[in-house]
């Protein structure tokens, strides 16, 4: 499905993404976790083709080199991005945000929502401004790449700053997708995030350092990136 | 009373395309007014509103009248136009709301086909003591750009009375603009100012929104919103001054830039002279939101489309 090959980004002389390889598979939840500053949310944009073009390296979605296509081309062919900061809409009801290129009915709008504990009634008329509290703005952005279905979902860390009771909602809207057959790339520093996934890729310093099951993982996280001095701690 | 009928049907079919309530203006139990060029065409007065109108040198005097502890039912329909390519409509209004009542009046201002058009509006209004009044002024303009709009008003809000506006000029293009709107509140009076502007083309913008909170804990918001394509050029003064204990205002200005000869202003004045009172401010000058932006064409939408729904939401 995705086949990131030794890719590489430098940004003023700084090395952020170092040589990075990532696989994959269709259907599965593949989190990539890492302490703040080794470089994950560049790769979410590197992946969707936000922000920056890669210096090296490939980025193959089935099949097809979609390193250096532009973000709607990406989106048209089944990539998605949740930001970890969503944006903000004056002026859009949540209705209009989540119907936005997808021709669903309002059920089908409805449904997603509940999928991630917001109750429509409660919900579909209001702005996706600044009036959502910052835990209601992102689970109305996992309800949108819901409404997608995509083949690829990124979700930066979508569970960051969540509260213990919105919690399952997230987690039980990252199982949704994957129920609705889409991939999901789950970007997060949270081991507890990390228990959905099928697989995880611990990343350092631009790179990946190793891949497994999850808990084997979280335990080598656990024990070798707490205390790191990896080359992205700021000078 | 119609003085003119083909006169009257042909403005009261382009208040419909421009998205007014034709059926409101022809019902005799809502209150209405159908002004062309500066000559009334039909008045209709309801329970508990007055409407009395004086053809003057200068264009029409029109007063408005809601009686004492109203509370009117169905909004106030306005119809104002001017449906040649040349005019003059001058309207001098005075309202007043007298204490305890309360209406919603929603004006359409109509100049579809103008290429020398002026419509110049001097308004005097009087807000009573817990009175609330909610005035929503849409504009039609044609897309020559040959319309210069002048709405001036001085509203005085009462004790505990309420003001609210929005003046939106989104369809057509808004040819010269200079809307200039003070109000003076009393104790614990709401008022608020909302423009909605989108300039296209060689469009001549000047926004002025002043708001004196005069009585303890008057609140006011002076809020802008505009769009500038082409050549379009803004300046947006917002001006709220806190003159009494707890008063609390605001003044929050938005302007996107998306041409290539577009000049933006903003000039927030804020000022207090009272210990007690706080007055804030926000504006914002720039092109449109690179996350936004970026947030909608992860969903697909291409770059123009993504711009038509950001500008959209900002002028709802």
């Amino acid at each position: 499905m995705l086949q990131i090959k030794n890719l590489k980004l430098i940004l003023d002389g700084k090395l952020i993404i170092n040589d990075l390889s990532l696989h994959v598979e269709k259907g599965e939840i593949h989190a990539v976790l890492g302490v703040n500053g080794t470089g994950k949310t560049t790769l979410a944009y590197l992946i969707m083709g936000v922000n920056y073009l890669p210096d090296d390296g490939k980025i193959i979605f089935e099949g097809e080199d979609v390193t250096r296509y532009p973000i709607s081309q990406r989106a048209k062919m089944g990539i998605t991005l949740a930001w970890q900061e969503p944006a903000r809409f004056e002026g859009l009801s949540i209705r209009e945000y989540l119907g936005l290129g997808n021709g669903l009915k309002i059920e089908e709008i409805e449904n997603c929502l509940w999928a991630v504990g917001l109750p429509p009634s409660q919900f579909l008329n209001r702005a996706v401004d600044v009036s959502l509290s910052g835990g209601e703005r992102r689970r109305v952005e996992l309800a949108s790449v819901l409404t997608m279905k995509p083949k690829l979902a990124i979700l930066d860390e979508v569970d960051s700053g969540i509260d213990v009771v919105s919690l399952p909602h997230i987690v039980n809207g990252i199982a949704k997708m994957k129920s609705l057959g889409s991939s999901v790339l789950l970007i997060t520093h949270s081991e507890v995030a990390v228990e959905i996934a099928d697989k995880v890729s611990v990343m350092c310093a631009g790179k990946i350092f190793k891949t497994g099951a999850p808990k084997e993982m979280c335990q080598w996280f656990r024990e070798n990136c707490r205390v790191c001095d990896h080359i992205n701690v700021p000078d | 009373m119609i003085t003119t009928k083909e006169e009257y049907e042909e403005i009261v079919e382009a208040y419909g395309k421009a998205g007014g309530n034709k059926e409101a203006l022809k019902s005799r139990e809502v209150a209405s007014l159908v002004i062309h060029e500066s000559r009334v065409l039909s008045a209709n007065q309801a329970e508990g509103i007055r409407v009395k109108w004086e053809q003057k040198d200068k264009g029409v005097r029109v007063e408005l009248t809601v009686e004492e502890g109203k509370k009117i039912t169905y909004p106030v329909h306005l119809c104002f136009g001017v449906l040649p390519k040349e005019g003059l409509q001058e309207i001098i209004l005075r309202v007043e709301a007298q204490a305890d009542s309360e209406v919603n009046v929603i004006a359409h201002c109509i100049f579809p086909n103008a290429v020398n058009v002026i419509h110049k509006m001097d308004a005097d209004i009087k807000i009573g003591n817990n009175a609330k009044f909610y005035y929503h002024e849409t504009h039609y303009h044609g897309e020559f750009g040959g319309v210069k709009v002048i709405p001036k008003a001085k509203i005085r809000v009462g004790k505990k009375g309420v003001w609210e506006s929005t003046f939106s000029l989104i369809d057509g293009c808004v040819g010269t603009l200079d809307y200039d709107f003070e109000i003076f509140g009393e104790e614990k009076s709401i008022s608020e100012l909302i423009v909605k502007v989108y300039g296209k083309k060689e469009d001549d913008i000047k926004i002025t929104e002043k708001i004196h909170l005069d009585g303890k804990e008057a609140r006011g918001l002076a809020k802008s919103r505009l769009v500038l394509n082409d050549n379009a050029k803004a300046i947006v003064r917002g001006e709220t001054y806190g003159n009494a204990p707890l008063a609390r205002g605001h003044v929050d200005c938005v302007e996107i830039v998306n041409g290539e000869g577009v000049i933006a202003r903003a000039i927030p004045v804020v000022y207090v002279n009272d210990k007690q009172a706080k007055v804030t401010h926000e504006a914002a000058i720039g092109s449109i939101d690179k996350k936004q932006m970026q947030t909608l064409m992860a969903r697909g939408l291409d770059e123009e489309e993504a711009v038509k729904i950001i500008v959209k939401g900002i002028l709802r």
